[in-house]
């Protein structure tokens, strides 16, 4: 809500300056968002006559002008085509500023000497008006300084308003609210009604009572729109942030502004028979007044006559049914809409006019009587014309009532921490218009003024209270609590000790979006349809991600473009999986490397990473849990065929992937060099043991090695499984310690060197017994997987 | 016995310019050897009669010992002197760096949300968080915001459908853990939240930590103390000025905006940093706890103002863009 400051004040009048005023709003919950000066920074400049106007002996479109300030005469070339004898207008003398530090100096135009230059109001900074300079009343004393004359040392104040706070969406309640904070009186402008000065009346019926509980209408007769709006109205409305139209809609737009009611007026001539406030029939469509035509739903209320809606109520008018130049007499409408029958239509048609913003928040329910008196009261003397008498139409059962609540002493001490005095508090509520009354002991009863529609609950009254006695005044302490610890499962490995894992190994987190573009993800998860947003905010971020990869990649990506070759990154978020009808949000953990296996040093080139480099990491992670893991040959379509594995747990579940980008994929990202990635759901990661202890031997290891040629496609892990099986009880652990292809190994082979360790943990195990092992590990080796001991 | 003089010292003369342990072990022989000069010295005392023995012997023997003491001395020198000049040999360039990967780090809202847990849970209150795919309900009925309130229009909110939304405060884990079990409760909800919004200043997607206390008799007074002893915490500073200006929440009864100071060329100046509020009564009967027995306060923060604030970044979007050489400026 914009409004002039100066007239707030004609309201309200605290001895506070400008400052105090807006800090003072502002911690009662109104808070300012913008200052605007109502004029730019001038000074200097003065009501000037025109003299004469002539020809500029060189330039077509100039005149000199001999201009006076009432004093002296001065000669001024002049542009504007409104230039002419007997134009009082804005003169800036030499010496004056104008805005934009512009100083005025004597200069001379085609050889024309001029001193001082007229002023348009857009020059000034007053208004966007630039069809030439400004047309001062002809009555306006000459040489008068231009800002006082015009008032121009005021400010537009625009206040944020909260949702609940409708009731100061007018200067009338603005002011009771700066009232309230200052104890300071209230000048209301007297209102009288206007007697009806003719008979006429056209009839309103009410169909819609509860969207519409009330409806006044009133008939004026014979006005002339010829005139225009008096500059003093013109003036507060541009204030408040509203251009002047024509009168009539001028004075519609005063009283929202004034008194916070919306008004609409009618081209009589243009409603058939009667007024019917109504609920829209289905497929009911409207042109409305900006030329846009909508279609109406049944849950929207309408204006109509008996023959077609001519407003959407509370929102904007019809096409046709504005007052045009050769409109004779009006129909004026003041209404009150229950906000629920308003609140979200307007959105619907991407609409939000000064109305529907009130209404929808709520409007005055016994402002109406006032609000039409005072809109006549303002046409006639402008527009003149004949006022008929106040059409009242109601559906008095749904007219709101007054709400009255209980409020306890010992609740308000309780929640707000303080005893307040009770003569405080019957003040604090009687300044906000209502009326406190003991209705038993440490009981008010408090009706609540019919402004005030948003309090309904005790504790409503508490905030009141609250506001006005000051949030910061109130006391402030530390809560205090049962001293219960929380249960800590140890299992869980906590998120913070995985990242800080990831961190060490050199990985920086990153955190992308969550929605991303839906080819792209399409690429990394070709098989599931992801969750796509009705509205999103553009088409690369248009739907829920169901793997990190996508976005990680991208961040590669865009890493890559500005010279870090180098990335290690890691995310932790959801994935959004849709299964079935269900979707699936699930925690993971997901990372992705690529560029060298080490930071650029000293020691050596470090050649580019490839799988184990990240394998190693998520052992890592994996390691946290004290669990098992195994990681299978498995596709995933985001990767590279021969280099991606399923990452497993005891169960055998599949709790994440590891492999390299597929390089279709990496060729499609436009990457440089190899990326691998990792994704792992953190629910399954977490899952840790408690730690149980099985002693330590005190009995020497016992270390055999042993080389054996395999066939390629004999992994690891098989002979990690025979060995195991093989070996006996006192088996302890397979490293593999070479790896060898070429000279000497048969093509299609490898030779593997496996060092296998012994230890019993009560007795020294003979050479004999770790002789019988070897050879049963050699001999199923040889059976079960052909690998053969290498001589 | 002049011969026994000049022994010693032509012995101790060699002893002393004798290079290296190799030139020291020479002379040791040449003198103390099994057929050294005074070995055979010693040898010969017995062409010697009876009572010149012992006083040849004696001398004899006090030369012996000054050789050997004289041998132990060089040979302890020389050996360290030569472990010396191995270490200098050994010598490296300290400066160089060190091998190994680079420390990686935590993104500054992690890092900001962390702070924030160990503030919170520091004083008992324990971490919720929920699904960013939300109902309406969660998301907005059940926070006293109804399908028309106008209070929907500040949330620009992302749909799926008509029931379904991605969460546009993490204020709906509050409801879940609310229906979940009764007081005495305390949490922090920290987590994405999503706003259909996007410029310099608004990201369509960020962080929030919202915090929730139930209890009886929870007051005004806890809430505002909670709030500015939490904001003094953060940016570590005692005397930070905090203010509270009544606002708006549909969801909660009085509610309040905090504003924290600062000053520019001694002016003061405030800027927003919270929402807090005394959770609304409407808000209990939804979650079925009983108002009239139970009070609280629910608190919420924007992460990254929060982090901007803090450590000086000045437009938002870095946080999602995630340079690396951004990222790495947070350890």
């Amino acid at each position: 809500m914009k409004f002039s400051e100066q007239w707030l004040r004609e309201w309200v009048n605290p001895a506070i300056n400008s400052d105090e005023l807006m800090a003072q709003v502002t911690l009662a919950g109104l808070e300012v968002d913008d200052v605007i000066p109502v004029a730019g920074k001038f000074s200097g400049v003065v009501v000037g006559k025109i003299l004469t106007a002539e020809q500029h002996p060189n330039a077509d479109k100039l005149q000199v002008c001999q201009v006076t300030d009432g004093s002296e005469t001065f000669q001024v070339v002049c542009g504007a085509p409104n230039a002419r004898a007997g134009l009082v207008t804005a003169f800036a003398r030499i010496g004056a500023e104008l805005p934009g530090d512009f100083k005025i100096k004597k200069a001379k135009l085609r050889q024309v000497e001029s001193c001082g230059m007229l002023c348009s109001a857009q020059e000034l900074g007053i208004s966007e008006d630039h069809d030439g300079i400004m047309e001062l009343a002809e009555d306006a004393p000459i040489g008068a300084d231009l800002r006082e004359l015009l008032n121009l040392n005021d400010i537009t104040i625009d206040v944020d308003l909260t949702p609940n706070r409708s009731d100061c969406l007018s200067i009338r309640g603005l002011a009771r609210e700066v009232g309230v904070l200052n104890q300071c009186d209230v000048a209301e402008p007297v209102i009288e009604a206007v007697a009806a000065s003719c008979d006429a009346t056209f009839p309103v019926r009410i169909e819609a009572g509860a969207a519409c509980p009330r409806y006044l209408g009133r008939v004026i007769k014979g006005i002339n729109l010829g005139v225009a709006t008096p500059g003093w109205m013109v003036e507060k409305l541009r204030r408040s942030g509203i251009r002047s139209i024509d009168p009539v809609v001028d004075v519609t737009n005063f009283v929202l502004l004034e008194l916070g009611q919306p008004m609409h007026a009618f081209d009589l001539a243009q409603l058939e028979s009667s007024v019917v406030v109504r609920m829209a029939k289905a497929d009911e469509t409207l042109t409305l007044l900006d030329g846009s035509e909508i279609k109406l739903a049944a849950d929207e209320l309408v204006i109509a006559d008996e023959v077609k809606p001519v407003a959407l109520a509370g929102i904007m008018g019809g096409e046709h049914s504005g007052v045009n130049a050769d409109a004779r007499d009006i129909f004026l409408e003041c209404a009150f809409f229950s906000p629920l029958a308003i609140a979200g239509r307007a959105r619907r048609h991407g609409l939000h006019t000064d109305a529907s913003h009130r209404y929808e928040r709520g409007v005055d329910p016994e402002l109406q009587y006032l609000a039409v008196e005072r809109a006549t009261a303002l046409l006639v003397e402008i527009v003149g014309g004949e006022a008929g008498p106040v059409v009242v139409a109601e559906a008095p059962e749904h007219l709101p009532v007054r709400n009255v609540i209980r409020l306890r002493d010992e609740r308000l001490a309780m929640m707000l921490a303080i005893e307040l005095p009770e003569s405080e508090v019957e003040s604090i509520l009687r300044r906000l218009g209502m009326s406190p009354q003991r209705a038993e002991a440490g009981v008010w009863q408090v009706q609540v003024p019919s402004w005030r529609f948003d309090i309904s609950l005790e504790v409503d009254l508490i905030e009141e209270i609250a506001r006005i006695y000051g949030y910061n005044r109130l006391p402030s302490k530390q809560p205090a609590a049962a001293m219960e610890m929380p249960a800590l499962p140890e299992h869980k490995v906590q998120l913070g000790r995985l990242r800080q894992t990831l961190i060490s190994r050199g990985y920086q987190e990153a955190i992308t979006f969550s929605f991303t573009e839906p080819k792209l993800l399409a690429k990394f998860d070709p098989e599931r349809t992801p969750l796509a947003l009705a509205n999103p905010i553009s088409a690369d971020l248009a739907v829920m991600r169901t793997t990190l990869w996508a976005g990680l990649a991208k961040t590669v990506q865009y890493n890559q473009n500005r010279q870090q070759s180098r990335v290690r990154l890691f995310e932790t978020g959801l994935r959004f999986v849709p299964q079935g009808d269900e979707l699936v949000q699930e925690k993971v953990i997901a990372g992705v490397i690529c560029g060298e296996r080490m930071p650029e040093s000293w020691h050596g080139k470090s050649d580019p990473v490839d799988f184990f480099d990240l394998k190693g990491d998520v052992e890592a992670l994996l390691s946290l849990t004290g669990k098992q893991f195994s990681f299978e040959a498995d596709a995933n379509p985001a990767l590279h065929p021969g280099q991606s594995a399923s990452i497993r747990n005891e169960q055998g579940q599949i709790i994440g992937y590891i492999g390299r980008l597929h390089p279709t994929l990496r060729k499609e990202l436009d990457l440089n060099g190899d990326l691998f990635l990792f994704e792992i759901s953190l629910a399954l990661l977490q899952e840790g043991v408690v730690n149980s202890f099985t002693g330590v031997s005190k009995f020497p290891e016992v270390r055999r090695d042993i080389a054996v040629l395999a066939k390629d496609e004999v992994s690891f892990a098989d002979l990690q499984s025979v060995v195991r099986d093989a070996a006996g009880d006192s088996f302890k652990n397979v490293v593999i310690f070479d790896l060898y292809r070429g000279k000497g190994v048969p093509d299609g082979h490898k030779s593997v060197a496996l060092g296998l360790t012994w230890q019993d943990p009560s007795r020294t195990l003979t050479d004999d017994e770790i002789s019988a092992a070897v050879t049963k590990v050699i001999n199923d080796l040889e059976a079960k997987l052909g690998a053969a001991l290498r001589s | 016995m002049e011969n026994l003089d000049t022994l010693l010292n032509q012995g101790s003369e060699a002893i002393a310019t004798a290079a290296d342990l190799q030139a020291l072990d020479a002379i040791r022989v040449q003198y103390l050897g099994k057929s050294g000069e005074i070995t055979q010295l010693l040898k010969g005392l017995g062409k010697l009669s009876a009572e010149e023995r012992p006083q040849a012997g004696a001398a004899i023997n006090v030369v012996k010992q000054q050789l050997q003491d004289a041998l132990n001395a060089r040979q302890e020198m020389l050996q360290s002197r030569e472990l010396e000049a191995k270490l200098a040999g050994e010598r490296i360039d300290v400066t160089l760096p060190g091998r190994g990967q680079d420390m990686g780090g935590l993104h500054p809202v992690t890092r900001t949300i962390e702070r924030m847990e160990q503030f919170f849970g520091s004083i008992g209150y324990s971490v919720a968080e929920g699904p960013e795919v939300e109902d309406d309900y969660h998301n907005f009925e059940a926070l006293n915001i109804p399908s028309h309130h106008p209070a929907r229009a500040m949330h620009d909110t992302f749909y799926f459908d008509v029931g379904t939304l991605l969460r546009t405060h993490t204020s709906p884990v509050q409801i879940r853990t609310m229906e979940a079990g009764q007081p005495p409760i305390r949490i922090i909800c920290p987590g994405r939240v999503y706003r259909c919004d996007s410029d310099q200043t608004h990201s369509p997607m960020f962080h929030q930590v919202e915090g929730l206390l139930v209890d009886k008799g929870v007051s005004f007074a806890d809430l505002k103390g909670t709030v500015s002893r939490f904001l003094k915490v953060f940016f570590e500073q005692d005397d930070l000025a905090v203010r509270f200006r009544p606002s708006y929440f549909p969801f909660t009864e009085p509610s309040l905006e905090v504003d924290i100071g600062y000053t520019v060329n001694g002016e003061q100046r405030w800027l927003e940093v919270m929402g807090c509020g005394m959770v609304h009564p409407k808000v209990f009967e939804y979650v079925g706890i009983d108002p009239e027995v139970y009070t609280g306060f629910a608190f919420g923060m924007g992460v990254e103002r929060l982090a901007m604030l803090r450590y000086g970044v000045r437009d938002l979007r870095l946080f999602f863009e995630n340079d690396l050489r951004f990222l790495r400026q947070f350890r």
